[in-house]
């Protein structure tokens, strides 16, 4: 048995501990501009305000939020596409000046009863994709932004030298400070300056700050990621949680933010002023009662997080192994989540907001770094969550050490744990092929299983060294697939169809080859190919509960516009069907679980006062889905083949992968495409290869076609004006955009069904009225 | 750890309750200031199947753990406190305690409990409640996993 109920003041995670002479670093900051703002309370999720930072200028000013603006982009990620749509230009790209990096919370965002409800979502033009990115992330930031008096925090501009930007709501002031001394990796600033900036030196204080930071392997990569701090009163630490997707750290750091800083002066469970506080105690004590009595038998997240999926992936062909080549593999069980459930502190709240019981932030106290600058330091490493276990069978790094080290080091440079591990796996297949080698990568052994390579790549990234290598392999997939292509280093369709990227961004961590659904959850995307839209497998391949093209096209509506709406609310995902109710599995539409559905119905009445039920849920989703890929169009892309997928993602690129699961992709032969059994013993492996890739290349084009049509999109997926109308979308400027450019696609002959249909009864209906 | 202690945690004699409440108006007294009892009532006297049964804190003190600001805290006499003033209503607590004796009233956000006062034994005329005390060893032998730990 574990000991629990230790006093708060006696625990000791064993860390080593960092002695910085504070006055001195904070004697060195110079403020640029200050801007003081009126104190006001938050009405019914609502601060009702935005605040613009201009770090060019220095211009710093409030936004008012309309009811208009309410209604049809609800908050959270939705106020960020309006944000960004007023402020941005279609040849807008990650490094221009006008790019913006943008905070939202959203009206649920700071709620304590209900678990889950802490998220800040964060939305920029992508160095990786050029087009919007949003990532979700915990940790205190958003709910104390909007107690401090902001719905959203939008930064324009780019300062000349490091700044810290202080949102204080304690007196009403914003600030930013040159900040030329701290450091820059996030688990060192992050201490520093909770710090430097607490009213009093005590763990209350601590715990009213949180500050967001990327560190130095943000600087020099595509791959950055935010870190956003929540301070921890028992480890006496801020613990860090990441908006990984989409390079959103590299962008801070391009426009020199070191940091971003937000203090509340206090809050508690009602600061939302929710119209009806009753009602979301009760819905929330409900949660947390389905999690006391159920998580333990179903995902079991409150002890080992999601690391629960490492042994379910394996067992069902779905961890990807060796750059997705396998969905399996013999040493796997060395991941298995209770190996980390060893490792991991336990009997400690880990909820990355407060009021999460699900609590699935886990964390290994007392790690010894095994490398780089910070090697023999006793450290916190947060997690490692699914997604970076995953990211160790891609590179074949099978000890669960290794891969809390490449945890520990791409949280504090501020990597993407998934852009770097999916990246770093293609690399080492195509080391494997001899495509790279230890000259072209500048002499680092990039083989499947070499951990200290990988470690000392990402050190080279921090240290911002500028080889070819280096420099082009920090940029991510796309960048390094031109790159081997151009200099004629190896075959193309290979490069092309084993690097799992998608749109610019690499692939997270699942196998998607046995489910057409899947693929399309990745491929028809608004960013890139991030599960966070939809995770059809087990209802598309185990359960084969959608057979059909329309089926697929039904979840790949549903599914992504749910999923949609935590973002617009400032709400996590995992509370929805992480834990489901006992008697789930017995009532219509398992999968959407509904009575979670109708306690997210009560949940937002009871803070916003409205009376929406869950259709309207939908709708809102639905408005800020098209608005997004509207906004893609206009930046150049959201068309069909920018929804292109690789194909390694579909099917067996190589020889070995087709022989390693040579029985499955045979009876594909035999049942899907009608082969006959006795021609399939005659038939060469890379016959059968090119056979169920020309197949499978032209399933997805069907579901395309299908999903293009359900989403009320032309066949080359664009929005249509009638779509964008029927939603209430009446932007002129947007609408005759989207009209040009449908005109356009026209006259290019690319409004056309993209499946080989050899009924003409199958296609799509075509009678669609675009405006 | 805490060194061993004795706790006071409250009894009802069942047999000698009538039912008559005025164990829950007096806690609603000291709670809330009110003689509602009802919700507003750290102990609850409930009949079932004939007979009255109490359910109340009996201060073991997991939700200690539960907690993600530290409002909980055992006391040096044993008690387990919740301070209002750190509170911020989350109802982990209320959620997770394993015998539903985490209370949480319609008048205000951060729930409360039993903190043994006595007021309930005082006010009850038939002598049906009294403290007996438990060590504070025995009352923390809890399943953790079952908590998910």
């Amino acid at each position: 048995m574990v000991d629990g109920q230790i006093q708060i003041q006696n625990y000791n995670t064993g860390n080593s501990k960092n002695n910085w002479d504070l006055n001195k670093i904070k004697l060195k900051h110079k403020t640029i501009c200050e801007y003081e703002y009126a104190k006001k309370d938050i009405q019914k999720g609502y601060a009702n305000r935005t605040l613009y930072v201009n770090l060019s200028n220095g211009i710093i000013k409030e936004k008012k939020v309309t009811e208009e603006m309410k209604k049809l982009f609800t908050g959270g990620r939705g106020f960020g596409l309006k944000l960004l749509w007023d402020s941005i230009k279609p040849n807008t790209r990650w490094d221009s000046d006008e790019n913006e990096l943008i905070i939202t919370t959203g009206p649920l965002c700071g709620v304590t009863q209900y678990p889950g409800s802490g998220k800040s979502l964060c939305l920029t033009i992508s160095p990786s994709t050029d087009i919007i990115c949003d990532s979700n992330v915990g940790g205190f930031f958003g709910p104390y932004l909007k107690f401090a008096g902001f719905d959203a925090i939008e930064i324009q501009g780019k300062a000349k030298e490091d700044v810290i930007i202080i949102i204080d709501g304690e007196k009403g002031k914003i600030s930013i400070e040159t900040a030329p001394l701290e450091e820059t990796n996030s688990h060192m600033i992050s201490e520093q300056l909770t710090q430097m900036y607490a009213s009093e030196n005590n763990d209350e204080s601590k715990q009213k700050i949180s500050i967001v930071s990327a560190g130095k392997g943000a600087e020099n990569s595509y791959w950055g990621c935010l870190n956003f701090s929540f301070y921890d009163i028992r480890r006496k630490y801020p613990r860090l949680k990441q908006a990984g997707r989409g390079g959103l750290g590299s962008v801070l750091r391009n426009k020199k933010i070191k940091a971003i800083l937000t203090k509340v002066e206090k809050f508690d469970g009602v600061s939302n002023n929710p119209a009806d506080a009753e009602t979301l105690a009760k819905v929330g004590t409900k949660l947390h009662r389905e999690i006391r009595d159920l998580d333990r038998y179903q995902c079991n997240m409150r002890a080992v997080g999601t690391v629960h999926l490492v042994e379910i992936m394996d067992d069902y062909d779905l961890l990807p192994t060796e750059n997705y080549r396998f969905g399996s593999f013999p040493k796997a069980s060395k991941l298995y989540s209770p190996n980390f459930y060893k490792l991991f502190t336990k009997i400690i709240p880990d909820g990355c907001w407060h009021g999460c019981t699900m609590a699935c932030a886990k964390t290994v106290d007392c790690f010894t770094v095994m490398t780089g600058p910070y090697k023999g330091e006793k450290v916190t490493v947060d997690g490692p969550e699914y997604e970076t276990v995953g990211c160790g069978s891609n590179m074949s790094i099978w000890d669960p050490l290794w891969i809390l080290e490449f945890n520990f080091y791409c949280d504090t440079y501020g990597l993407d744990t998934i852009s770097t591990g999916t990246a770093i796996a293609f690399y080492m297949e195509m080391y494997e092929y001899g495509i790279l080698n230890k000259k072209r990568c500048d002499g680092l052994e990039l083989c499947f299983g070499n951990a200290e390579a990988v470690l000392e790549f990402m050190h080279r990234i921090a240290r911002g060294e500028k080889s070819d290598f280096i420099a082009i392999a920090s940029k991510g997939i796309r960048r390094v697939k031109d790159w081997l292509i151009k200099n004629k280093w190896g075959d193309t369709h290979i490069i092309e169809e084993c690097g799992m990227e998608s749109k610019g961004l690499e692939y997270s961590e699942y196998v998607t080859k046995e489910s057409l659904a899947m693929q399309g959850g990745y491929g028809l995307t608004l960013k890139g190919p991030q599960h966070d839209e939809a995770w059809l497998i087990f209802m598309d391949m185990v359960n084969n509960a959608i057979p059909t093209f329309k089926d697929k096209a039904e979840a790949l509506h549903y599914f992504p516009m749910w999923r949609t709406w935590f973002g617009l609310n400032g709400l996590c995902k995992l509370p929805w069907n992480d834990v489901e109710p006992r008697n789930n599995a017995e009532i219509d539409d398992p999968s959407k679980v509904p009575e979670h559905v109708q306690n997210y119905v009560d949940y937002q009445n009871a803070v916003t006062g409205w009376d929406v039920n869950k259709e309207e849920l939908i709708l809102q989703s639905e408005r800020c889905y098209n608005w997004q890929r509207a906004m893609n169009v206009w930046l150049g892309r959201g068309r069909r083949k920018d929804d292109w997928i690789p194909y390694r993602s579909m099917g067996p690129v190589t020889v070995m992968e087709y022989i390693s699961r040579k029985d499955r992709y045979d009876k594909n032969l035999i049942e899907k495409i009608g082969i006959s059994d006795e021609k399939i013993e005659k038939m060469e492996t890379e016959e059968k290869i090119k056979i169920i890739y020309d197949f499978r290349k032209d399933q997805y084009q069907k579901l395309s076609d299908a999903v293009y049509y359900r989403r009320g999109w032309t066949p080359n997926g664009v929005p249509t004006p009638e779509k964008m109308k029927k939603l209430g979308l009446k932007d002129t400027k947007m609408l005759k955009m989207l009209q040009d450019k449908i005109v356009k696609d026209e006259k290019a002959g690319l409004n056309n069904w993209g499946g080989n249909y050899k009924n003409k009864n199958e296609k799509p209906n075509n009678g669609i009225k675009y405006w | 750890m805490n060194s061993q202690r004795k706790i006071k945690v409250l009894k009802l004699y069942e047999e000698r309750c009538n039912g008559c409440f005025e164990c829950m108006k007096a806690c609603s007294m000291i709670h809330f200031k009110s003689k509602e009892g009802g919700e507003k009532s750290a102990i609850k006297i409930k009949k079932v199947k004939g007979r009255y049964i109490m359910n109340v804190c009996d201060q073991r003190g997991l939700c200690i753990d539960m907690c993600p600001v530290g409002a909980l805290k055992r006391k040096k006499n044993g008690i387990v406190w919740l301070d209002k003033n750190i509170c911020i209503g989350c109802q982990a607590c209320v959620g997770f305690c394993p015998i539903n004796a985490m209370r949480k009233s319609k008048e205000r956000i951060e729930p409360f409990k039993c903190i043994s006062c006595g007021a309930c034994i005082r006010a009850c005329p038939e002598k049906a409640l009294e403290f007996v005390e438990k060590d504070s060893e025995d009352i923390k032998q809890i399943v953790y996993h079952k908590q998910g730990v």
